[in-house]
């Protein structure tokens, strides 16, 4: 299949007025090994705009979780600096929310008790009636609203990454980080997951980005995707934007006519 | 509640043929359950007091035989005749001191029980008649006056079992809070290491020489009861060891995730101690415990022993010396009454160790 050139797939370049919400300047990552130092990220630069839904595709092992780590202040940076919202990241934080590939819900809490314990943190002053609503709001969004108070050792793999979005959206963030988070999933449940991520974020409009292998669920989800080169000395290659218009929908971005040749686009990229 | 806990103790399992063949349910199948969970081990046990008995009487054979001819040799034909007569009428003064039968170690068990309800008559009595006394004493702030008699085979259990959980507290205060003070630090785990690894195989023994030596100078001059503070502080020191490590180790191997979750929460370090570390590891702890307590429950007899503190160990003991004609069979029903309430705490603390975690 003969792959259009970018610039007949993306005509008009309009300029984004939105402020900048994620800056990573010069960043580098170099981890000491046994064999010397192993640089996996370097000269990497990316700019996010407010409220934008970013995905990342890349080779295995090219450093796409040593980044999402790295802006969600779990990893050290090694050279440049991270900035959200115009301050310098220094340490993890709830305005950085992570929904990490495995759900990592303490399972000794309740689905409630789960999402309780991060709206406590961002909102101390709240009454605890407001906090419950909080709690309830998100895990009734993500379509949990009858298992507040299962263990989450008592859910299935797919319940329990939707209370995982949940908590990451109540924390309210100003970045939602998400690390494959719908790899662990059977593809009919990845499938509705995505709709329960869209859904949600259509309506907090949180700035996003998310890492994933699948070229379909970056188109689906992503106003761009980022495409990294392999490592070491990984840095972003090219980049895709997906005009499709919002709220999107499976079936209709699967008919669109543009739509295999943003999948063809990106397929190449990755083959080459 | 009361489902799982039949489910945990695997008492469910053991009735639930049972129940399905009185049912008429899978009859055939559940037959064979029934031959496997109860049929075998029944004949398991009648060949082991089969085996037993056939020893036994070996070794009573032998024993006699040998009687006999030592008194053959000492008095002659006439001794030794008077000897095997002595014998066989079972009078106590020349029966042959070996393993007993088990019918006799079920004679020393009626016994034993039998003297439980005479000694426990006569401390009701007595207490019946210093009641008034005790009334009067205690209005006036003096100490009540408590029966002083021989403890019998049941009292002594008691004791036992109060040493052994005072001694197990003991052990469950000391090595949570050290194991988690430990675990949260790769510092102090490295630099306490050693004298961990040092201490846990001290045998029991000593343990109980080092208690003896601070205990006795520490409490001089105190009336508390000396011998049951020596033995129930060696049982929480020899028995703690699992409980430190596995606190320690459940402590500082947390889910990498939920360490990142926390610092994602940015959780307070009383926050991130008492919502996530111990919480997370509490399987961990409990599987100490557990150990623990089996541990305790074993060095306790030992322990009690050598402390001569009252119990089952200083029961065993002073049968072994007193060498009346059924000590030996007393010594054997103790050797069982051990046993079994050993296995029982164990299945006590698997419930509650099963119930404590939560990946299932
Ligand atoms: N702690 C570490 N020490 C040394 N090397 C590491 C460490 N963590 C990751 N790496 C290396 O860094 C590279 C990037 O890892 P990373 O997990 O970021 O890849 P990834 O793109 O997320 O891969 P995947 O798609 O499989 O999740 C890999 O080659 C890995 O071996
Ligand atoms: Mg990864």
């Amino acid at each position: 299949m003969s792959v259009i050139a970018k610039d007949i797939l993306q005509p008009e370049i309009i300029e984004d007025t939105r402020p900048d919400m994620l800056v990573c300047k010069d960043i580098a990552k170099i981890y000491p090994t046994p064999k010397g130092d192993y640089t996996v990220l370097s000269d990497l630069q990316l700019t996010i705009k407010k409220g934008e839904f970013i995905s990342i595709i890349g080779h295995s092992g090219c450093g796409k979780s040593t980044l999402l780590t790295m802006i969600a202040g779990l990893n050290d940076i090694s050279k440049g600096a991270v900035y959200v919202d115009g301050n310098e990241v220094r340490g993890a934080g709830p305005d950085r929310a992570v929904v990490f590939q495995s759900p990592s819900l303490f399972p000794w809490m309740t689905a409630l008790q789960n999402v309780m314990i991060g709206v406590k943190q961002v909102f101390p002053h709240a009454t605890k009636k407001q906090k419950q609503d909080i709690c309830k709001y998100y895990l009734d969004k993500v379509g949990l609203g009858n298992d507040f108070n299962k263990r989450a050792s008592e859910l299935s793999q797919g319940m329990q990454q939707r209370v995982g979005i949940a908590r990451g959206f109540a924390l309210k963030p100003k970045v939602l980080l998400l690390d494959e988070p719908f790899g662990m999933l059977d593809s009919l449940t990845r499938g509705e997951l995505q709709d329960v991520l869209l859904e949600v974020w259509q309506k907090e409009q949180i700035t996003a980005i998310m890492v994933t292998h699948d070229v379909d669920e970056s188109i689906f989800l992503a106003d761009r995707v980022i495409m990294m080169t392999s490592g070491p000395y990984a840095k972003i290659g090219d980049e895709l934007r997906i005009p499709f218009e919002r709220p999107r929908n499976r079936v209709d971005i699967l008919e669109h006519p543009d739509y295999y040749q943003y999948r063809g686009y990106l397929m190449d990229f990755l083959n080459h | 509640m009361k489902e799982r806990i039949l489910q945990l103790t695997g008492i469910q399992a053991f009735l639930a043929p049972w129940i399905s063949v009185i049912k008429g349910e899978e009859v055939q199948k559940n037959v064979q359950a029934l031959l496997k969970s109860y049929i075998y081990p029944l004949l398991s046990i009648l060949l082991f007091i089969g085996i037993w008995h056939a020893g036994a009487t070996y070794l009573f054979n032998k024993e006699a035989t040998a009687k006999i001819e030592k008194a053959r040799t000492e008095r002659g034909e006439a001794g030794a005749l008077e000897m095997q007569n002595c014998i066989i009428s079972g009078d106590v003064s020349c029966q042959p001191n070996t393993l007993p039968s088990p019918a006799k170690v079920w004679d020393a068990y009626l016994s034993l029980l039998a003297d439980h309800k005479i000694i426990s008559a006569k401390k009701d009595a007595f207490e019946l008649k210093v009641a008034k006394t005790n009334e009067k004493r205690i209005a006036k702030g003096q100490d009540p006056i408590t029966y002083t008699g021989r403890p019998s085979f049941v009292d002594q259990i008691k004791t036992s079992l109060k040493t052994v959980f005072a001694g197990f507290l003991l052990a469950a205060f000391i090595a949570i809070p050290i194991g988690i003070i430990i675990g949260l630090s790769t510092t102090l785990r490295t630099s306490f290491n050693w004298l961990i690894q040092i201490l846990k195989p001290v045998s029991p023994v000593v343990w109980l020489l080092l208690v003896f030596m601070i205990v006795k100078t520490v409490m001089s001059d105190s009336d508390m009861d000396k011998s049951f503070m020596i033995s129930f502080i060696s049982v929480g020191l020899c028995s703690m060891w699992a409980t430190l490590v596995n606190t320690s180790m459940g402590v500082s191997t947390v889910d990498k995730d939920f360490v990142n979750v926390a610092k994602v929460l940015k959780l307070s370090i009383g926050q991130n101690i008492f919502k996530v570390v111990l919480p997370s590891s509490l399987p961990m702890i409990f599987t100490g415990l557990r150990i623990t307590l089996s541990v305790a429950w074993m060095v306790l007899i030992a322990i009690e022993l050598l402390a001569q503190s009252p119990g089952l160990g200083s029961f065993v003991w002073e049968e072994f010396q007193n060498g009346a004609s059924d000590s030996n069979a007393k010594i054997i029903v103790a050797m069982f009454v051990i046993g079994m309430i050993g296995f029982m705490l164990d299945r006590i603390m698997m419930v509650v160790q099963k119930m404590m975690s939560f990946n299932k």
